[in-house]
Formats: structure tokens, C-alpha cells, sequence
């Protein structure tokens, strides 16, 4: 083992040092490479439209990393120079509203200062350049070694496929190596096979490649077969193309119906995790204590401050921030529940009612300080760069990453929350005061600090759930008080004090909310959910999983 | 058993009752007289600001009454009291809304402005009958009543109680504030009814009015704090307490606890409705924001510093914190969430039974 490590490092070593060697010339030959781009790209200055067209093709000609870009700014309309010096500039965006455009470096892609629109000159294109540049700019990205650039390229081509780039792909498909980029020319030359006329074994060829394709363009152009003049007659003359064609068109409806559904369910479970997070809490402090905690929106609020605040704190950490942040805001909202539980909730025990009152208090004087300390506006909370994004399984469904990232987040929590409660001593003698209070004390468990350390694991979980909740909507001093009657519902639903309960009530209502949004709309769907549950009240008066025994007759 | 005539003269028998409406009446007869009769520049003058928020303020005892009858005598904690307070407030609004006729801003004979704005050509359905007034003052009535009844009865029926109910009215309250906010419900949307005319002819923006308006809710509140006083001295409001302290057993002992519960909770709607329909025109506007769950949990918190289960410490623990909040609002607005957090954390823990307990306390130490 040690001798294989030494080899690895003897190895190593000497692959630096190779590079090294190499290195050198390389860098020189970089340094020569940029002059040269460099006076390719002055020469555009003072060149007409056909000279443009053999500036371009010599840029690409150079094989320098930064043609692509220069050329797509060129299309783009958003390569300048500058008229005192004629210095060639990039600039990342011309919206009208700018009044100063910040300029970027063509050869390095580096900032480069800003200028006023007038101090600047545009070097302007025709439609015959454009589509040249097009068709060189897809032909650069194509060679390009990075195999997603390839990817988002022929995609890109898929769009508006013209004769010179099939042309182009078909040069492509036969050196290209990477499945991925070559199922992607595979459905843009059927698409383009598609349009040759009395070819029929090759259109039917093409249709039989487009059949598992679920690109909204292969949809469009194999619907459009399928269309009829306004006589009555197909526009498509070939009975077999056509009939062929219905059939993928079928099998597309039918996956993308599939792919929807299953993005519904998605957004219901994440949406459901968000409610179970928020409500778990609240079910444990109702379990174990019968305290119904109208702050608990508030302590969701103080940890999504927290994390705020956190990440005030490291500034030059912000993708860490986040996870710096579940144990600080675990952290201040527990300790804030401790501290509502030892002023004012030990005093209200077996008030039910009137501990909700005197929460309800405590919210409001929460809400006023955190006004008082961050103002009564919103503050940004950034993403971490890993948390956005999204994941694409195929063309017509994709999940972004920060919802997988939350019901997975729940389910570490519940798994969590479950050990402490089963296997931990406080989690025993938690179970033993929810069940019987008076027997609990008599065999030695201090049923206070039982009470204190539920609060705090109640108001802690809250906290971290105010993490999450960061991510997704604003955070404000009414945070708390738009998810504190969802969070009720789904108590209320899954059954106060259960904590499989509040996870199953969650999700259910997660994917209720989003299976009625598509039909109903976001308010009217949040209506009706209301209603469904007023209504479900009827069957389960005690929600799904009502508690039993003697715990139950005390509420 | 007492009958109709005895009750009655029990009720002015009783010293609290009695005081109580010698105040409403001093209140009814004097405000107007301040603000109408006594000249501006005298220091006894009544600005209208001030007749307005007395108003107000009645109106909102009227409310903490309705849900004192129900929470402070049979246990109902509705958080959703504001519900039927709005909806009779939309009910009245709506016959205001029709009052204006052609004097709005589009100047269309019949559609409100709202209507026009929206490229609305016909009245919906249930905003026919509006333009009279009796219509008005019975759906008033009738439609908290209808609400009240229907949710009640699936509730209690299916026994749904204590925390459970007051969730599922907090429910309720934020499914129609959702609803009143959406322009197509034909309610004006966010911005609700406002730019009230007048009301059978007189003018809204009147002194004479006002006071009239203020001396009819002095009264209301008077004959509603006198009909729930009845309802609980009756033998149905022992069987209500009862219900209160021990609902299994009045149930064991054969009455039919559903039935009183609904039939004491659709009274106490129809009261916040009444309550809501005086407070439109006194505060000239009503938007989907008198829904606000938070609202009804107020209401719940001025009983309790009046005092629950007594009636009129609910009437004045409204007229208290109402007090407290316009001074504070207008005072130290950053105080005020604080000053209302920690009276009701106080109120809860150190004055479980309210002002009115406090009271009580000191006269038997006396």
C-alpha cells in the first residue's frame, strides 16, 4: 500500500514536471495566439459586409477560444468599438433602459470599463451575414470539445433548420463520438429528412427515428403533417407518411400526459415537504404538551433571519453559508421556544385555548421585533450556486434542483426527528409525558424539563425549516403568517400530535394543491383544498390518524 | 320556569344589565348633542373624527359580544368571527354600492364602477334586490346566519371541537379572504366598496347622520347585549353552560348539545353580521381585508381582556383596546404590536378571568 502510494506521488512528480516543459511553449504560443485574434478582430472596423463574412471565417480559423462569443455578439448586434480609439468591445447587454453599457474585452472576455451608447459604434450585419454567422457559429460550438456545448448546439440548430445546417450536421454525425450529441443530430436530420419529397422510405425512416423523441419541435413539425387545407384534404399527399406520423404524434401525447403527471406529483411532494417541514413542529408540541403554538409561523420566520444573517456573516462563503445555517437557526429558534416556554406557556397548562392566545401575543411582539431590527422589507437570500439549476431527464421533463434538494431535506429531518423520539432518553421520556403525565412524574421523569427541552425540539425544527423556506419565497416579518394556517391544516389533517401523520397530510395536500392549480388556478385551487379539508373534517373528525387512549379525551 | 315578563324584568333588575344601558344611553344622547349642538370653537365639541370612532368602537363591542356568547358561555372558540362580520359589512356595502346610482365615476345607472371598470354589461344575480333597503338589512341577517349554520352543522355534527373548530373557522376565514380578493367573485376584488353616497337619502357625510347612525348602533348594542343577556339567564343558557363545562356529560344526560351549539353560534353570526352592516357606513369603506384571520383573533382577545363569560367586559374590553390601538397607531406605531403582544401574554397569565375578573375580585375583597 505504501509502496503504491510512493509510486503514485514518484509518478505524479514527473507528470508535473512533463507538463511543466510543455507548458512553457504553450503559453507563449497563447500569447501569440492572442495578438493574432486581436488584429482579426481590429479588421472588422472597416470592412463591408462581404469582408465581414472572411473575417469571421478566419477568426474561427484561429481556433481561439473566444470566437464563438465575439460572433454571437456580432449577430447579436452587440460588438462595438469605441470611437476614440477603435478598440473592439463586447457588450453583455444593450436593453434601452441602460444609459451605460459595461464593456467586455473580446480577446480575454475580461470587464473592461463601460462606456456612454454614443461613445460607441456598431458594426452592423445584413441578413446574409447573420445567417452565415449563424451557421459558423454552430459550426464552432459543434467542434467544440466540451460535449454540452455540443449538445446545446445542435439543439439550438433544431430550432430553424435550414439546407446549409443539415448540411452541417450531416458532416458532424459522422465524426461525432458522444451518444448524447449524436441522438441529438440524429433527431435533427430525421426532422430535416422529413421535408424531402417523394422520398417516402426515407420519410418513413425519419418517423421511425422521431418515434421516442419528445422535443416540442419534432411534436410541431409531425402535427403539422397531420393537418388538413381548408378544403377537407391533407396537405400531406403520402397516406403511409401520414399514417405513421399519427401514430409517433400519439405516442408523444401519451408520454408528455406521463412526463406531466409525473412533474405534477413533483411539485406536490416538494410543496408537501415545505408544509410537513413547517407543521412537524407544531404536531410535536401539540403531542406531547397539547400546546397549540400560534408563534410557530414566527419561529419559522426567525430561522429564515437566521440564515440571512448567516450569511451576512460569511460573505466570501456563500454556497457553505446555507449549511452553516440549519444548526444556527436549529440553534436560535430553539432557544427562543425554550425561552417562550419557561416565561409564559408553563403557566397556561391544561388552557388549551388560552395558551393559543398568549402565543398568538408572543407572534406578534416576534413579528415587531424582527421589523424593528431588519426593517418591515424582504431581505435577499442567494442560492447557493449548487442548490440552483435544474435536472433534465429528457426534453419534456426536468426537476430543479432545489425542490429535490427540500422533500430530500424533510426526509433527513423526519428520519431525524424519528431516532431522537425512539431512541434517545429524551425522546422516551417525551413519548411517556404525552401519554400520561401523572404516571411519567411519578416514576421519576421531570415532566418541566421534559415540556422545555419538546418546546425547544418543536421551535428548533421550525427554525430549520425557516431555512428552507428561505429558499423559496421572501423573507420578511409575514413569512410566518402565510404558511401558519397551512401548517394548521395539515396538523389538523393528518391528526394532532402524529408525526407520520404530518408527513403523510403534507404530502397529500402538496399534491392536491398542485393536481387542482393547472385546473382551477392557484387561488381558486386553495379554496377548494380549503373546502376539502372543512369537508374531510366530517369523515375524520380527528384527522387521519387521530390520536387514541387517554391523551385524546384531554383536547 | 320564568316567563317572557319576568325575564325581562330580571334583566332591568339586575345592577350590571342596568348600568349598562344607562351608559349607552348617556353615550347616545350626548355624543350627538357634543357634536352637533355645541358650537366648534367650545372645548366640549365633538369633532366627527371622534363621533365616528365611537362609532367604530361600538360596533366592535357589539362583535366582542357575539363571540363572547359563544366562546365565554358554551366554549366555541371561533377564530372566524370577522367572517360574519364582513359578510353582513359586504351585505350593507352593497346596498350602498347600489345608492350611488349614476353619481359614480362612470356614471352608469346601475353597474357600481367596479363593474363598469371591468367591461361587466349586467348585474349578477346575486346582487339583485340590493337597491332596496329591507332586502339589504335581511340578508344581513341571513346570510352569516346561512353560513353559520351550514359550517356549524357539519361541524358540530361531526363533533369537531376545541382547537380543532377554532383551526378549521381560521380555515374558513382565509378561504373567503382568498375569494373577496378575486376580481371575478363580483365583490370590487382587493379594492372592496368604498365612496358611499348616502343611505335611505340622508346624507353619509353628514354630522346629522352620523349621529344618527352612532345613536342606532348605541342601541343595537344595548338590545344586543340585553338578548344575550336573556339567552343565558334562560334555562336553555344553563344547558348552554353546562354544554361549557362538561359537554359529554350534558349529553349523557339527554340533551341534544348539537343543537344548542348551532343554534347559539348561527345567533351570534347574525349579531357580527349586524355589527358589520352599522360599521360600513360608519367607516365608509369595506374591502376582503376585514377577513384577515388575524382579525378575528383580536376580537377573540378583547374578550379576554374584558373578561369572558360576562358579556359586557367583552363589550368594554373591545372598547379598550380599540381605544389603545388608535392612540398607539397614531402615537408609537413601531409600540404598537408590542403593546398588544404583551397585554394579551399579560392578560392571559395574570388575569385569566379579565378586567371584569379583576373587578370582581376586588369588590368581594371589599
Amino acid at each position: 500500500m505504501r509502496v503504491a502510494a510512493s509510486g503514485g506521488w514518484q509518478s505524479l512528480w514527473l507528470l508535473l514536471a512533463v507538463v511543466c516543459l510543455l507548458g512553457l511553449p504553450v503559453l507563449v504560443h497563447a500569447q501569440t495566439d492572442d495578438d493574432g485574434f486581436r488584429t482579426v478582430v481590429a479588421e472588422f472596423a472597416n470592412a463591408n459586409f462581404r469582408e465581414k463574412e472572411s473575417i469571421a471565417g478566419r477568426l474561427i480559423d484561429t481556433g481561439h477560444g473566444s470566437a464563438g462569443t465575439v460572433l454571437t455578439a456580432l449577430r447579436d448586434g452587440r460588438f462595438f468599438f469605441r470611437q476614440e480609439d477603435q478598440q473592439a468591445f463586447i457588450v453583455e447587454s444593450i436593453d434601452e433602459s441602460l444609459s451605460v453599457y459595461a464593456l467586455v474585452d473580446p480577446v480575454s472576455l475580461e470587464e473592461a470599463g463601460s462606456a456612454e451608447p454614443d461613445e460607441l459604434s456598431r458594426v452592423i450585419t445584413n441578413n446574409r451575414l447573420r445567417r452565415f454567422l449563424r451557421i459558423a457559429i454552430a459550426r464552432f460550438s459543434l467542434s467544440s470539445p466540451d460535449s454540452d456545448i455540443r449538445i446545446d448546439a445542435v439543439k439550438q440548430m433544431l430550432r430553424s433548420l435550414d439546407a446549409a445546417s443539415i448540411e452541417l450536421l450531416r458532416e458532424r454525425a459522422g465524426e461525432e463520438t458522444n451518444s448524447s450529441v449524436s441522438y441529438e443530430i440524429d433527431t435533427a436530420l430525421a426532422l430535416g429528412a422529413l421535408d424531402e419529397e417523394n422520398e417516402s422510405s426515407t420519410r418513413l425512416a425519419a418517423i421511425d427515428t422521431l418515434a421516442d423523441r419528445l422535443h416540442p419541435e419534432v411534436h410541431n413539425r409531425l402535427s403539422a403533417i397531420l393537418e388538413r387545407n381548408e378544403d377537407g384534404s391533407f396537405i400531406e399527399g403520402d397516406e403511409d407518411v401520414r399514417r405513421a406520423a399519427a401514430e409517433v404524434v400519439r405516442g408523444i401525447d401519451a408520454a408528455r400526459a406521463f412526463y406531466a403527471v409525473l412533474e405534477t406529483v413533483f411539485f406536490g411532494l416538494s410543496l408537501g415537504s415545505v408544509l410537513a417541514l413547517a407543521a412537524i413542529g407544531l404536531t410535536i408540541t401539540f403531542g406531547v404538551m397539547g400546546v397549540i403554538n400560534l408563534a410557530h409561523g414566527e419561529l419559522l420566520m426567525l430561522g429564515a433571519y437566521t440564515t440571512y444573517v448567516v450569511q451576512l456573516a460569511m460573505p466570501n462563503h456563500l454556497d457553505l453559508s446555507i449549511l452553516v445555517a440549519i444548526p444556527a437557526a436549529f440553534v436560535v429558534a430553539g432557544t427562543a421556544g425554550v425561552l417562550i416556554e419557561r416565561t409564559i406557556i408553563r403557566f397556561l397548562y391544561g388552557r388549551p385555548l388560552e395558551t393559543l392566545l398568549a402565543t398568538f401575543g408572543v407572534s406578534l411582539v416576534l413579528q415587531q421585533f424582527v421589523r424593528s431590527v431588519f426593517s418591515a422589507n424582504n431581505r435577499p437570500v442567494v442560492t447557493p450556486t449548487w442548490m440552483s439549476g435544474t435536472l433534465q431527464f429528457n426534453e419534456a421533463f426536468s426537476l430543479t434542483y432545489n425542490r429535490i434538494y427540500i422533500v430530500f431535506f424533510t426526509l433527513v429531518v423526519f428520519a431525524i426527528l424519528l431516532m431522537v423520539l425512539k431512541r434517545t432518553r429524551v425522546g422516551l421520556q417525551m413519548r411517556a409525558v404525552s401519554q400520561n403525565r401523572l404516571m411519567a412524574r411519578a416514576m421519576g421523569v421531570r415532566s418541566e424539563w421534559v415540556d422545555a427541552m419538546t418546546f425547544g425540539l418543536g421551535a428548533g425544527i421550525a427554525g430549520v425549516a425557516g431555512v428552507a423556506l428561505s429558499q423559496l419565497t421572501n423573507v420578511g416579518p409575514n413569512l410566518g403568517q402565510s404558511y401558519i394556517i397551512d401548517s394548521f391544516l395539515v396538523v389538523v389533517f393528518g391528526g394532532v400530535g402524529n408525526i407520520w401523520g404530518t408527513l403523510i397530510g403534507g404530502m397529500s395536500l402538496g399534491i392536491v394543491t398542485k393536481t387542482l392549480e393547472p385546473f382551477a388556478g392557484a387561488v381558486l385551487g386553495k379554496i377548494l383544498v380549503l373546502v376539502a379539508v372543512i369537508l374531510f373534517m366530517q369523515l375524520r373528525p380527528r384527522g387521519l390518524f387521530p390520536q387514541t387512549g387517554r391523551a385524546a379525551d384531554d383536547v | 320556569m320564568k316567563t317572557g315578563t319576568q325575564a325581562l324584568s330580571a334583566l332591568f333588575s339586575d345592577r350590571t344589565s342596568l348600568g349598562c344601558f344607562a351608559l349607552l344611553t348617556g353615550v347616545a344622547l350626548v355624543v350627538p348633542v357634543l357634536n352637533v349642538a355645541v358650537p366648534e370653537s367650545s372645548p366640549l365639541h365633538l369633532s366627527s373624527y371622534v363621533v365616528g370612532l365611537i362609532g367604530k368602537y361600538l360596533c366592535y363591542a357589539i362583535l366582542a359580544i357575539a363571540v363572547d356568547l359563544i366562546w365565554g358561555f358554551c366554549g366555541i372558540l371561533s377564530l372566524g368571527h370577522a367572517v360574519f362580520f364582513a359578510l353582513g359589512g359586504y351585505a350593507m356595502g352593497m346596498y350602498l354600492m347600489r345608492q350611488i346610482g349614476t353619481r359614480g365615476v362612470y356614471g352608469h345607472p346601475v353597474l357600481p364602477d367596479f363593474m363598469v371598470f371591468l367591461n361587466w354589461t349586467e348585474l349578477p344575480w346575486f346582487w339583485h334586490g340590493f337597491d332596496r333597503f329591507w332586502f339589504a338589512l335581511a340578508m344581513v341577517a341571513l346570510v352569516p346566519a346561512a353560513l353559520a349554520f351550514v359550517f356549524g352543522w357539519l361541524a358540530f355534527r361531526a363533533r369537531v371541537t376545541g382547537v380543532y373548530f377554532s383551526i378549521m373557522t381560521q380555515a374558513l376565514s382565509y378561504a373567503l379572504l382568498l375569494a373577496f380578493f378575486r376580481n371575478d367573485m363580483g365583490f370590487g376584488g382587493n379594492n372592496g366598496f368604498t365612496d358611499f353616497k348616502d343611505l335611505l337619502g340622508f346624507d353619509l357625510q353628514s354630522d346629522g347622520t352620523r349621529s344618527a347612525l352612532l345613536v342606532a348602533t348605541a342601541a343595537t348594542l344595548a338590545a344586543s347585549y340585553g338578548a344575550c343577556r336573556l339567552i343565558v339567564g334562560s334555562r336553555a343558557g344553563r344547558v348552554i353552560r353546562s354544554i361549557r363545562d362538561a359537554e359529554s356529560r350534558a349529553r349523557f344526560l339527554g340533551y341534544h348539545v348539537e343543537s344548542y351549539k348551532l343554534w347559539l353560534f348561527v345567533f351570534s353570526a347574525v349579531l357580527a353580521g349586524v355589527a358589520g352592516a352599522l360599521y360600513v357606513p360608519q367607516v365608509g369603506i369595506i374591502n376582503p381585508s376585514e377577513f384577515e384571520p388575524i382579525n378575528s383573533i383580536e376580537v377573540v382577545i378583547w374578550v379576554s381582556i374584558g373578561g369572558r363569560g360576562t358579556l359586557y367586559g367583552a363589550a368594554a374590553g373591545a372598547i379598550l383596546v380599540n381605544y389603545l390601538k388608535t392612540y398607539f397607531t397614531g402615537a408609537l406605531p413601531e409600540l404598537w404590536l408590542y403593546a398588544l403582544g404583551a397585554i394579551f401574554i399579560g392578560v392571559t397569565i395574570f388575569l385569566p378571568r379579565g378586567l371584569a375578573g379583576l373587578m370582581r375580585v376586588k369588590s368581594r375583597v371589599e
